[in-house]
Parts: C-alpha cells; sequence; structure tokens
C-alpha cells in the first residue's frame, strides 16, 4: 500500500476526488452545490444586442427644455412668440424686451445650454458636453428601465447589460414559446413615452385636410388614434411620463381593462393649473404617438391621477403599466444582433453533442488500451480525471457551457491523451535500448516534457486569443479547450507518473512488456 | 501493438521535393478556389438572417417558397433542408431593426397553413455587428500567428518559427480551400475552427522539430541534416500518427452524431486533421532546409550560448566565494 503513497499519485487522487464531487451536482442535476450554467445555445433562450438611438434622446431632451420654458413663460405672465423645436435647436420671440432679463436668468439656471440672442429673437441649443451626457445617460437609463420592466415581468434570471460603449446586452433563458418571445421584444421596446397634449380647438376643424408641415407652421402636430382618426395636437405636451410615479391595471365599467395612472406633486401642480385654465377643450392622451382617448375637460382636475383607455386587451394593458411604472425609454432601441434558440433546439444539441462524446470517448480508451497494454488504461484512467476535472472546474467559476464547449470537450478528449502518447512511446524507445524499466519510466517522462510543454502551450495561445476575441459560444469553446489543456497537464503528466511510481515493483518482477507496454522487446 | 518498424529509419528527405510539389499544387489550388469561386460567408460576418423551421412531417420545398413569396421580405430567401427532409433553413442577406416584429415574428406569420411546424432557430446579425465580428476575426487569426511565431522563435531558430508559420499557412489554405469548395457557410464556429487547427498542427510540427534538435545537440559527429531530419521524423512517427489517430477519431464521431449544427466545424477539423498530420510530416522540416538551416552554425550558436553560461556560472561561484 505504500507505494501508492508517493506524492505525485496523492495530488491526482486528490484533484481526482475534487474534480469528482465539483461535477456531481451538474452531471446528476442536485439543488444544491456549484453548478455549470447551460449557454442559450444549449437551454434556449433569447439573446440580443440592442442598439440605442440616441440622437433622439437629445431631441426629446431639447423638446423637455421647451416645455419648460413654456411653463415658465406662462406662469409669469412673459409673452413669447413662435417657439419651436427644430432638430436640437429651441427658437422664440420675445414681445416684450423688459422681460429678458427674467428669462435669461431661467435659461441660466439649466446646465449646459448656449443662449444666443439676436434682439428679441433666442436660439438655444445643447453644448457638445451636455450632448455626450445626455446619450450617454440615455444608454445607461435603457440598460436600467429595460432591466426593470424584464424583473416586473417575471422571467427567469434575465441578464441586462450595458456592451462596449453604446450597446446593450439583453439574454434572456426560460423563453417558452416565439409567441412570448415577440412579446417579451414588444415590452423591451416599447418608448412607453406617455404625453399629455392640448388639442388645438381652433384648427381642429380643418384637419383632415392639413399637411404636417401646415400644422408645424402653427406649432402643433397631427396624430391618429387607434381607428385612425386624426387630431391636432399643439406640439409642446402639457407633461409626459416622466412625471408618473404609479401606474396600474384596473377595469372601467364596461370590464375593459385600463390604466389609472398617478403624477408626481409637480405633474399634479401643471396638471391642475391647466386643467382649469382650459375647462370646455381637450386633453389628448397620448401613448407612443398613438391618441387614445381626448375627452372634454369639465372641470379642474386635481389630486394628479388619470386614466388611459382604448381597447387594451388584458395583455396589452399589463405589459403597457409595466413600461409606465418603468419609466419612458429616453431614447428608442433597436436591434443589432439577435440569436434565439427554442427550447426542443437546445435539448437536441444537448443529446447529440454527448452522444459525440461518448462514442469519441470510447473508440480513443478502446485504442489505447489496445495499442499501448495496461500504459493505454493508465492514460485512460488520466482522461477520465480529465473529463471530470473540466466538469469540475466549470462548475466552480459558475461558466457557461456552449454547444462550441461541448466540441471543445470533445476535441480535449482525442488531444488529452496527446501527453501520455509522447511519454509511452519514449518509454518504449528506452526499452527497446534495453535501459531498466525504473529508467525507462524516469527518463521517459524527461524526455517528453519539453515537447509536452512546447505542444500545449502553442495550443493555450490559440485559445487564449480566441477567448480575447471569440464572442459568446465561441468563447465558450476556447474555455473548455484551455482549461482541457491545462487539466491535461496534471492528469496526464503528474497523475500517470504516480500510478507507474506504484506499480514500478510489479512491472519489475512481471517483466512482460507485452503486457505493461504492448511492445515486445 | 506497433505500427511502426522502429529499426528503419523512413527517407522522408529523400522524396521532399514530390511532397512539396504536392503540397505548392494543393496551395495554388486553394488560392485559385478562393480568388475565384470565393468563401460563402455567413450572417455572423456578411449581417443577414436565418430561421431553422421544423415540421412534424416531411416538407416539400417548393411549398415554403411559395408560401414566402406573399411577403415582399422574403424575395431573396434561400430555402434549404437542414439535416432532414422535415427540417429547413430559410436564409437571408437582410435584416431588420425592429424588435417588435422581428423576421421570425413574419415568418411564423406567413407559413401559417403550411403544416405544423416549430420555429427551432432565428439567428439575426445586423450590418455593423457584422463587420465588427469580421475585424476582430481577422485581428484574432493575426495576434495568434504572431504570438505563436513568436513563441516559437524565443524557443527554437527564427528558421523553426518561420518553417512552422509557413506549414500553418500551407494548412490554413488548404483547409480554407477545403470550405470554399464545399460551399460552407464562413462562421464564427469556422473561425475557431481554422484557429484550432492551427495550434494542432503546431503541436506536432513543434514535436518533429523537438527531436530535431535533440538529435542535432545529442550525436555532434553527424553532420548529415537530411539524417537528422529523417531520424528525427520516424522516431516521433507513430506519436504524430496516434495523437493524428485519436483526435481525428473524436471530430468524426461530432461530424456524424454532434447534428448539424457544428458540422461545418467538424468538417473543417477534420480536413485540417488531416493537413495539418500531413504537413508537420512532410513539409515543415523539408521547409527548414529550404529556408537554409545551416547545421554548423547552429551548433556553433549552441555552443557559445553554452559558453557564455558556464562563463556566468563560473563567475558566479567566484562571486559568492568572495574571490571578485
Amino acid at each position: 500500500m505504500g507505494r501508492w503513497l508517493n506524492y505525485r499519485f496523492v495530488i491526482f487522487l486528490l484533484v481526482f476526488i475534487a474534480g469528482v464531487a465539483l461535477s456531481l451536482p451538474s452531471l446528476l442535476g442536485f439543488k444544491e452545490g456549484p453548478k455549470i450554467t447551460l449557454g442559450l445555445d444549449l437551454q434556449g433562450g433569447l439573446h440580443m444586442l440592442l442598439g440605442v438611438d440616441t440622437k433622439k434622446a437629445i431631441e426629446s431632451k431639447v423638446k423637455s427644455i421647451a416645455s419648460a420654458i413654456k411653463y415658465f413663460a406662462e406662469d409669469n405672465d412673459i409673452l413669447i412668440d413662435e417657439l419651436r423645436v427644430e432638430g436640437t435647436q429651441i427658437s422664440f420671440k420675445l414681445l416684450d424686451p423688459d422681460d429678458a432679463p427674467k428669462i435669461e436668468e431661467f435659461l441660466a439656471k439649466h446646465k449646459g445650454l448656449v443662449v444666443e440672442r439676436e434682439r428679441e429673437s433666442y436660439r438655444i441649443t445643447l453644448t457638445p458636453q451636455e450632448i455626450q451626457s445626455v446619450k450617454e445617460y440615455a444608454i445607461q437609463q435603457a440598460v436600467d428601465t429595460i432591466r426593470n420592466r424584464l424583473d416586473q415581468y417575471g422571467l427567469a434570471e434575465p441578464t441586462v447589460a450595458k456592451q462596449g460603449k453604446e450597446k446593450i446586452l439583453v439574454e434572456l433563458p426560460g423563453i417558452k414559446s416565439p409567441e412570448e418571445e415577440q412579446r417579451v421584444r414588444q415590452l423591451i421596446a416599447k418608448a412607453a413615452h406617455l404625453q399629455l397634449m392640448a388639442v388645438d380647438e381652433d384648427r381642429q376643424a380643418r384637419v383632415n385636410r392639413m399637411s404636417p408641415e401646415e400644422a408645424a407652421q402653427y406649432g402643433d402636430v397631427i396624430l391618429e388614434d387607434r381607428q385612425g382618426r386624426k387630431y391636432l395636437l399643439k406640439e409642446i405636451p402639457i407633461l409626459d411620463g416622466s412625471m408618473i410615479t404609479d401606474a396600474r391595471v384596473a377595469f372601467d365599467q364596461n370590464n375593459q381593462p385600463v390604466i389609472n395612472f398617478t403624477l408626481n406633486s409637480e405633474g399634479a401642480r401643471i396638471f391642475g393649473d391647466f386643467t382649469a385654465k382650459n375647462v370646455g377643450k381637450r386633453l389628448a392622451v397620448v401613448l407612443d404617438d398613438v391618441v387614445y382617448s381626448a375627452p372634454v375637460i369639465r372641470e379642474r382636475i386635481g389630486g394628479g391621477s388619470g386614466q388611459i383607455s382604448g381597447g387594451f386587451t388584458v395583455e396589452e394593458a399589463h405589459d403597457v403599466a409595466i413600461a409606465l411604472r418603468s419609466g419612458a425609454l429616453l431614447a428608442p432601441v433597436y436591434m443589432e444582433e439577435k440569436r434565439s434558440v427554442g427550447p426542443s433546439l437546445g435539448a437536441d444539441s444537448i443529446r447529440s453533442s454527448f452522444i459525440a462524446l461518448v462514442s469519441g470517448f470510447i473508440l480513443v480508451v478502446l485504442f489505447m488500451a489496445i495499442y499501448y497494454g495496461i500504459a493505454g488504461i493508465i492514460a485512460d484512467i488520466a482522461l477520465v480525471a480529465n473529463l471530470f476535472l473540466i466538469i469540475g472546474i466549470m462548475a466552480l467559476f459558475g461558466a457557461t457551457l456552449t454547444l462550441p464547449g461541448m466540441a471543445g470537450i470533445v476535441l480535449t478528449v482525442g488531444m488529452a491523451v496527446d501527453a501520455n502518447v509522447i511519454i509511452n512511446e519514449r518509454i518504449r524507445e528506452l526499452l527497446r535500448q534495453g535501459v531498466s524499466v525504473r529508467k525507462a519510466i524516469e527518463q521517459g517522462y524527461k524526455n517528453a516534457m519539453s515537447a509536452i510543454l512546447d505542444a500545449n502551450i502553442t495550443t493555450l495561445i490559440a485559445a487564449i486569443v480566441l477567448y480575447a476575441y471569440g464572442t459568446g459560444p465561441i468563447k465558450g469553446f476556447a474555455l473548455t479547450i484551455s482549461i482541457g489543456i491545462l487539466a491535461s497537464m496534471l492528469t496526464a503528466i503528474v497523475g500517470t507518473h504516480g500510478i507507474y511510481e506504484a506499480l514500478l515493483p510489479s512491472i519489475e518482477r512481471d517483466r512482460n512488456f507485452a503486457k505493461w507496454f504492448g511492445i515486445k522487446v | 501493438m506497433e505500427f511502426f518498424k522502429t529499426e528503419k529509419t523512413y527517407d522522408f528527405m529523400g522524396k521532399a521535393k514530390i511532397f512539396m510539389a504536392i503540397s505548392a499544387l494543393l496551395v495554388l489550388a486553394s488560392w485559385a478556389l478562393l480568388a475565384f469561386k470565393g468563401l460563402n460567408f455567413g450572417i455572423d460576418f456578411a449581417g443577414g438572417t436565418i430561421v431553422q423551421v421544423r415540421y412534424d412531417k416531411p416538407v416539400d420545398i417548393a411549398t415554403i417558397r411559395k408560401a414566402l413569396k406573399q411577403s415582399e421580405l422574403f424575395k431573396e430567401a434561400s430555402v434549404t433542408y437542414f439535416g432532414s427532409d422535415r427540417e429547413i433553413i430559410i436564409r437571408l442577406k437582410t435584416s431588420t431593426k425592429s424588435l417588435g416584429k422581428d423576421i421570425g415574428d413574419e415568418v411564423r406569420q406567413v407559413l401559417q397553413g403550411t403544416g405544423n411546424f416549430e420555429i427551432r432557430r432565428v439567428d439575426m446579425v445586423g450590418p455593423k455587428v457584422g463587420s465588427e465580428l469580421r475585424e476582430k476575426g481577422i485581428k484574432a487569426t493575426i495576434i495568434a500567428l504572431a504570438a505563436i511565431l513568436l513563441y516559437v522563435s524565443f524557443r527554437f531558430e527564427w528558421r523553426f518559427a518561420l518553417a512552422s508559420v509557413l506549414a500553418l499557412v500551407h494548412d490554413a489554405s488548404i483547409a480554407m480551400g477545403a470550405i470554399s469548395l464545399f460551399n460552407i457557410p464562413v462562421n464564427l464556429d469556422i473561425l475557431a475552427a481554422i484557429l484550432t487547427l492551427l495550434g494542432y498542427s503546431l503541436n506536432d510540427t513543434i514535436i518533429v522539430f523537438d527531436r530535431i534538435r535533440e538529435g542535432i545537440v545529442e550525436n555532434l559527429k553527424l553532420n548529415d541534416l537530411d539524417q537528422i531530419i529523417n531520424d528525427a521524423i520516424t522516431k516521433t512517427l507513430s506519436r504524430t500518427m496516434l495523437t493524428s489517430l485519436t483526435t481525428f477519431f473524436v471530430v468524426f464521431t461530432l461530424y456524424l452524431f454532434g447534428g448539424e449544427i457544428i458540422k461545418g466545424f467538424s468538417f473543417t477539423l477534420l480536413v485540417g486533421i488531416i493537413v495539418g498530420t500531413y504537413s508537420s510530416i512532410f513539409i515543415a522540416a523539408p521547409m527548414l532546409k529550404l529556408l537554409g538551416f545551416n547545421l554548423a552554425e547552429y551548433r556553433k550558436k549552441l555552443a557559445e550560448k553554452r559558453k557564455r553560461e558556464q562563463e556566468k556560472e563560473r563567475m558566479r561561484a567566484m562571486y559568492e566565494q568572495g574571490v571578485v
């Protein structure tokens, strides 16, 4: 027994046991313990890379500044005219030059504005730094908003993260059907841009004959409701969804789903003031540029709550409420890349790559045993340890196993025995020269070492580069190959050496090299 | 069991010209294929969309094509079977930006009425991501090659490094020629396969080179480079063949049973293993000679290096004894 207590074998045994212990939770599906995560290509799910249209965020920032100017002017009895927003520029005229200090003081309070004045005409744009920070904020806000929406929707383990400078990575395992996938995508993309807008009652009658350009001259926009009816609305909204604190699905007297929303105190004040001044006129509730309703204001509405109705399905109302609660997307998102795998395909991929792994493994194990005799079986033991070690290490670090990763493991089975092949060939060579078994083994390991190291390091270089530059599943391939190479150094070199050391007296007694090393000397 | 007789040294160098000629022909043919036929870039690099659909019973491709005609979006779609006559792949060169309704949703809609089907995979890569991936892929290949070259020159002499990289170019060219010939869509997995086969083929080459270096150092009286190379290749022959065989086994099972998705990947590796093994045995070492490797010069350099080391050792010893 003492022969088995050489340090190499003890290390090998400990590593082997650790590998088995760490991989059991993954292999047998235990609830507890470290487990390998399956990549989306194996368990099914949706992977998306989203782009953010930051230009829109800048435009809407400009628009909200225009709203603030309008509200400030009205609140302080400053008369302004021709308040316009064109792209990222605001312009207006001051009717009474005496009001200039007041409005300029107000503008100075806003950071990041470039204010140009030519007599009574003002032109306002954003500074480059402000544009940059609006962009960055829009991306971060999109990440937070999308994460918030997905959490509220109730999908298991969604990943939402900023990738690179201006992309967003979204990974959703556990999507069950293409229909559900579409619904989730719509939820993510929903701008949820709620606006309360005044109907331009003076010109509304002519809306069907009006062109968008003509409407723009009056500072109006034309929007449609879901039935295609046109509304002429003041371009600058009374208030928008940024002042919403809550939104819930409820049912009206006809048992139709509606969404009740609550405004914060500032929103409530603006809403109250507006409704007080505009009794008898209509107020349009606009969500993502679609008019949902345009009720007539009967009296001042205090309390800061409102309702969106307009023929939602229950699912829609539920998703709209989530989107309103989590806030509007400051900038629209669009799809740059999408990889979606159905659960049945993932299961098929697991099955087929597992069959390949098992059959490849059996072939290699049999071949080694036939070609090298017991030396081959020793290499096979190292190979088994190597496989457990790969799975164990991946589980320990919670690494993700992808389909190319499985291919990497299969490939490792073929390549990991290489070290043993090199060593065995060296041992055979020395035995043929008539060297003693003890010396042949010692010298064999020594001679083989530089070749094994060089060979493994070059493969490792290729794998590391692949890991650094690869994306998604390919990273998984580079990962399993790298772990396989490193693990094989331990199992195929140290482990087998330890086994030989323990068996040495038996080999020396036996001297049947056909049995031990598969050669006749 | 033994594959090769060990008493005999095979004369590889004597036939080097023949193998060089064969290789030159293969490489040129591959380059011609790449130049005139080109590579079929898949969606990872070219952008576009693929949709994989499975039916519950065999389906006629003509039916699918007819159904797809309903939408302008699928005017230039290509439809092929994928692994069986129940499963199809629809390929498009275009992609859509909208999250609300993408090409997968569109396919689901127009295929209504063609039977019971399940959309199993939708991959879409926009043009911007495609060009980024392309750039990354080229970078990865160049960096991998440069790093390998650097490592081998550090471990051996520059001629060894250059010879091994030329052998790699040989392997990569022929593998890519095969990819072009069989019209395999080139995606990220193919790039991974090519990088892997570079690492793998280099493996074999280095083991032969390692033996050549050993032969140079061990028997200082032997001045025939051809014989040293022949000896080295012969001695590593069974190792080269064995490892190639075990790797070939596993990649072949991967090709047979691993599923349609990784067929291109395993095919590239299969070609790579064959070509890589061949080049390590027949091409890399003769290349070394072709590059003007000089035995006497190399030995002189090694001797000088050893002398320097000994000198250093001596100085250190003297220093430790307090003589200096």
